[in-house]
């Protein structure tokens, strides 16, 4: 079992409101990030599969297709977007990077056809970075 | 890190089959990368030494064994090659095959190889990756 992981940079804005909290719980909690009109980052996603090399081609997966899957399915939706506003699965949950993983797992989930979804990583800055494995 | 080339052919494909399947690596005369390669040990701390093993043999098995052998050079030319298409996927098989073999100081967990800044590929001995 090999593992290959595949990175991509995408640019998004956001901003962190909880509102079931009152406007001073948000301030305490969220800080800065809960400026109403939103902030941006540099966003790299890396996504790692796992799978058999297979024995004729020396290939786990097709890294062409793998970087169209995450093009189409994650970047095309998320980049230089507002995720609060414009991506369906932040309309109800705050778009923190924890959140964003767990969108991005759900969406190639199903969508690689040969390797196995191992793990979402989602680099907020090249400091702060969350993981997600599928477990719920 | 080590430099070297490689074409992406499988002698049991057709040629346009491996034109679809490779793409640009199936160019016939090859072509390079810069690979860096993360070697991963594991072991408890010796209370003498503070160290899980010395990096200096690290660095020399490292040397000796992958540098040595694959910087510089055409993978498709070398016998560890010999039957397969050395793709990255290929080579850290390879290459965690070696050091097992040549590296005893320590417990090999696993070996990471940076094709570019892109795409990277990790081998733990055929066993699941520790999260």
């Amino acid at each position: 079992m090999v593992y290959l992981t595949r990175k991509v940079e995408f640019s998004a804005s956001h901003h962190y409101h909880n509102p079931e909290l009152s406007a001073a719980e948000n301030q305490r909690i969220f800080g800065k990030c809960n400026n109403p009109n939103g902030h941006g980052h540099n966003y790299t996603l890396e996504v790692t599969v796992k799978g058999s090399v297979d024995h004729q081609t020396g290939f786990v997966v097709d890294l062409k297709q793998l970087k169209e899957i995450m093009n189409r399915e994650v970047v095309d939706a998320l980049d230089h977007r507002y995720l609060n506003k414009e991506v369906p699965e932040f309309a109800s949950q705050i778009p923190t990077t924890e959140n964003i993983a767990i969108a991005v797992w759900k969406r190639l989930q199903g969508k690689l056809n040969v390797a196995k979804l191992h793990r979402v990583r989602i680099y907020e800055t090249p400091e702060l970075w969350a993981d997600f494995y599928g477990e719920e | 890190m080590f430099s070297a080339s490689h074409r992406l052919h499988c002698d049991g494909l057709t040629d346009a089959e491996n034109e679809v399947t490779y793409g640009k690596c199936n160019n016939p005369h090859g072509h390079g990368h810069n690979y860096f390669v993360e070697v991963t040990v594991s072991g408890q701390v010796d209370p003498a030494t503070g160290m899980v093993c010395n990096l200096v043999d690290i660095d020399d098995c490292v040397r000796r064994e992958i540098l040595d052998r694959f910087d510089h050079a055409n993978l498709n030319t070398l016998p560890e090659f010999r039957g397969q298409v050395p793709t990255t996927e290929v080579l850290s098989v390879v290459i965690y095959d070696i050091l097992k073999q040549s590296f005893r100081s320590a417990h090999l967990e696993k070996v990471r190889i940076e094709e570019t800044m892109l795409n990277s590929f990790e081998y733990a001995g055929g066993v699941e990756l520790r999260t």
